[in-house]
């Protein structure tokens, strides 16, 4: 690496990483009852005011900020390169990482609004 | 008087399919897991649109659970849940593959180094999955 010019790469291996961290451990059980079980029936959904105050709990908030940012930024990584090296897009890195970084950093504006007004 | 070449020999450009991995169980596996980077960003927006319902009122957020039940959302969603389960035992398997180590002078089984993971990841999903169902 040349002296002055430093890279990037430790910033998005930190968030990618954290990322993968979050998505591994948490969201499999979030899609387990979001996406199959409460919506089959299978275990009763709990109501929405409970639902309401589940999130609206600070620690739920912290959690939620947590894991949506770190596996959005996760996301945005492995996608870029994933369209570069599979789809042999090589020469659209700019625009990918503008693309998926950009993207990720909208996902995270959305995130904090949200997280905020609900 | 130096000898040159008439013409500039052409560069090397090794050829790859736009389906290399599908040469190999190897590849194919590797460009899933991958693949799962899209599920996640899919599943993360997914979030934010129930955020968003639960934060407008109870008829929105029962339009939004009515899509979830929705057939097209309910098998997208089994396929979601495969490639995080690809992804989690995939990320869980890479402990011994980054760090060294070792047990009374001998090197560690790699499913002894990975085991913590499955124990953590199974105590964080009961937490939780009872935080979810609304029973803690």
């Amino acid at each position: 690496m040349s002296a002055g010019k430093r890279s990037n790469e430790p910033i998005v291996w930190f968030l990618f990483g954290t990322g993968g961290f979050f998505a591994a451990f948490f969201l499999p059980v979030h899609v387990l009852f979001y996406g199959l079980l409460f919506p089959t029936g299978l275990v009763h959904a709990p109501s929405y005011q409970e639902t309401l105050a589940l999130v609206r709990h600070p620690l739920a908030r912290i959690y939620l900020f947590a894991l949506l940012t770190f596996c959005f930024f996760h996301a945005a990584h492995r996608m870029r390169l994933t369209l570069s090296d599979v789809l042999n897009l090589r020469h659209l890195n700019t625009v990918l990482a503008f693309l998926c970084y950009g993207g990720a950093l909208v996902g995270t504006a959305f995130t904090v609004w949200l997280l905020m007004t609900v | 008087m130096p000898q040159y070449t008439q013409f500039q020999p052409k560069e090397y450009r090794p050829k790859m399919s736009a389906y290399w991995y599908l040469d190999h169980w190897h590849y194919l596996r590797y460009a899933l897991r991958e693949a799962s980077s899209f599920f996640v960003a899919y599943f993360c927006v997914l979030t934010l649109v129930q955020l968003a319902a639960l934060g407008t009122n109870a008829t929105r957020y029962a339009h939004f659970q009515a899509f979830m039940a929705s057939p097209v959302m309910i098998i997208v969603n089994v396929i979601a849940l495969a490639f995080f389960l690809l992804h989690a035992i995939t990320w869980f398997n890479l402990v011994p593959r980054v760090v060294m180590r070792q047990m009374l002078a001998r090197p560690t089984p790699d499913i002894v180094s990975s085991a913590p993971n499955y124990f953590v990841w199974f105590g964080a999903t009961i937490i939780l999955a009872l935080f979810i169902m609304g029973v803690l």
